[in-house]
């Protein structure tokens, strides 16, 4: 591939005291696609996703930003790295105390010196972009539940980052609203060519957005399959894969063995 | 059968059976209509109880409904007794280990707090635009002003009550006017800082403590954090100054009151004219007394402010935890205050 790679993990090693959670594990992201890490409940999804972004730092292995190594990194150029990135979290984790508008305009007044009113200009047409506009002034508590997501995704979005990253995008929405969040996160790639790199195990969503997954399986603490997840869907041999792109209920001995495979 | 009769059956059915018993039981299921997970506890019961007393318990005349049931349920499986055992404890010495890490953890996790303050609070000297001024105002605002009736109310009553005990004693030796003196000079030194800390510790720093902990637990530290902010700078540090400016001048207050309170047992009941009882409190008081209390009261909101929200950030999981921090968050910050008191009484009984 030709492609410029954006994120790039090399044989990382994540641990709680002794529980290895991800043995050496290894892939890229390339830029402008639309990345998901699936896997089911207690594959490890968040324990990479807190690692790529810097939250806990890695027993061994490389992660590699934009050229940059977060794994070595020290805390203030790992904030430098992190200025590349917006995170979109599960339960938005919008500031409670602060209006909508100031949530999104918390970055760019921090990061940029425009003045007030540009500012303003500004967090109007990062709301527009997730058809929030009229929202500026209600409290996060005030607002519906997909509402938050794209007030969040607002705010990651706030300064442009290279990549976002979306942490279970549609947990706890309805079918509806979840659809009209994937629809926006193609739109906004399509438009403003940011990598996305998605945690999730939605089926619908991974088929409707996703170019390329990874799949995480707690057996082998690692990467069972890649690709294209139709693909995967339709011609992947390992039953697990098989079993969930197709839904189909687990057998005890694949879902909770540690010697499935 | 089910989960309103099967307690009634399983006990008529163990009074019934008394020993000795046959060595082969049937239990005949032909007219059983509908079974759930309540009538195959009894039959387990049964099995058990059976099985006890070394006889057998056979079943006949199941229908397809009530087989599927009972292979659901795993019926031929569920006969050992106490199927349900608890998680045995590690032995004492294991858990005095884990104990001992686990402390050893949270140290390490409260000198870095500890450390990344100083450092914050350095950086926010340095540079004293990166403070938060409208965090810094709003928490101000509310460990301070919000507290004033309050803070204002005990300390009248306090100065009051302690005008009142101390006149009984005083009264004896015509010595009524030392009232003034013994109120105005324990509350400056001493009560006033306390009462006033006591109150913002139970007022602010469990609210912090709350504050942060649910923060930390619906990902807005993350968030903090991946948006580049430092969550200590941008938490931790307009709480902290708030509170050291806000607390002296709260407890400046509570002197105030307190010798109002005495104030007014002295001019109504011992008959003392309001401008002696004042002139006998100035006379009483000097500016190191009041000064002291000051740099008491900064260093109690220093330790209220900085534990409620090092609880706040220990939190982990769930809202259980957070009720824990902010209990947390008050006890210790009570035990701190205490602590660093008798620390100031014996710098102070050999300085001043």
């Amino acid at each position: 591939m030709n492609r410029k790679v954006v994120i790039q993990v090399k044989n990382l090693v994540a641990r709680y005291g002794d529980d290895i959670i991800l043995d050496r594990i290894s892939f890229d992201v390339y830029e402008g696609e639309i990345f998901a890490v699936l896997g089911g409940s207690g594959s490890g999804k968040s324990t990479l996703l807190k690692r790529l972004l810097g939250l806990h730092r890695s027993a061994s292995g490389k992660i590699i930003i934009d050229g940059d190594d977060i794994s070595e990194c020290d805390e203030d150029a790992l904030q430098q790295i992190l200025r590349k990135i917006g995170v979109l979290y599960q339960s938005a984790a919008l500031f409670g105390s602060m209006t909508v508008a100031e949530n999104v305009a918390l970055p760019i007044l921090e990061y940029t010196d425009l003045p007030r009113e540009s500012v303003d200009h500004l967090v109007k047409m990062k709301l527009n972009l997730v058809n929030l506009d009229g929202y500026q002034n209600y409290l996060p508590s005030e607002i519906s539940g997909g509402m938050k997501k794209r007030a969040g995704l607002a705010r990651a979005m706030a300064l442009n980052p290279k990549i976002l990253f979306f942490d279970e995008p549609s947990a706890g929405l309805d079918p509806v609203t979840s659809a009209e969040l994937d629809k926006l996160i193609i739109h906004l790639n399509q438009s403003l060519g940011t990598t996305m790199v998605i945690i999730t195990h939605e089926l619908e969503s991974i088929f409707a957005v996703a170019n390329r997954v990874i799949m995480l399986h707690k057996s082998t603490r690692g990467i069972i399959a890649d690709g294209d997840p139709k693909y995967l869907r339709d011609q992947s041999r390992n039953p697990f894969v098989k079993q969930f792109f197709n839904r189909l209920p687990g057998d005890n001995t694949l879902t909770n063995g540690k010697d499935g495979f | 059968m089910d989960a309103a009769t099967a307690a009634e059956t399983i006990t008529g059915i163990k009074s019934i059976l008394q020993p000795p018993l046959p060595p082969a039981l049937t239990v005949d299921l032909e007219k059983v209509t509908y079974l759930d997970d309540f009538g195959v506890l009894v039959l387990v019961e049964l099995k058990n109880l059976v099985a006890g007393q070394k006889s057998r318990l056979y079943l006949k005349n199941a229908d397809k409904r009530v087989k599927e049931i009972l292979s659901i349920l795993k019926y031929d499986a569920l006969g050992e007794p106490a199927a349900f055992t608890r998680k045995s404890h590690p032995n004492m010495f294991i858990r005095l280990g884990e104990g001992a890490l686990g402390q050893a953890a949270d140290l390490n996790f409260i000198f870095s707090f500890i450390g990344s303050v100083c450092l914050s609070l350095i950086h926010v000297c340095l540079h004293p635009r990166s403070l938060r001024s409208d965090d810094t105002f709003l928490s101000m605002k509310k460990v301070g002003v919000d507290a004033l009736p309050i803070v204002g109310l005990i300390s009248f009553l306090l100065g009051l009550i302690m005008a009142f005990m101390s006149s009984v004693q005083l009264q004896q030796f015509g010595a009524n006017i030392y009232v003034a003196s013994l109120v105005s000079l324990s509350m400056v030194r001493e009560l006033g800082p306390i009462m006033t800390a006591i109150i913002v510790a139970g007022r602010s720093g469990s609210a912090f403590a709350a504050e942060i902990g649910t923060m930390k637990i619906s990902d807005e530290v993350d968030a903090l954090f991946t948006m580049g902010f430092d969550p200590t700078r941008f938490l931790v540090v307009p709480k902290i100054i708030a509170s050291v400016i806000t607390v002296p001048i709260l407890t400046l207050f509570s002197d105030l009151f307190a010798i109002l309170g005495g104030l007014v047992v002295g001019v109504f009941m011992l008959d003392l004219t309001a401008n002696a009882y004042i002139a006998q409190t100035l006379k009483t008081l000097t500016l190191f007394d009041v000064f002291s209390g000051f740099i008491k009261a900064a260093v109690f909101a220093l330790l209220i402010a900085g534990i409620g929200c090092l609880r706040g950030f220990q939190v982990r999981g769930g809202a259980a935890e957070v009720g824990q921090a902010t209990t947390s968050a008050v006890v210790s910050s009570i035990f701190l205050i205490i602590l660093a008191d008798a620390g100031f009484a014996v710098i102070l009984r050999y300085w001043g």
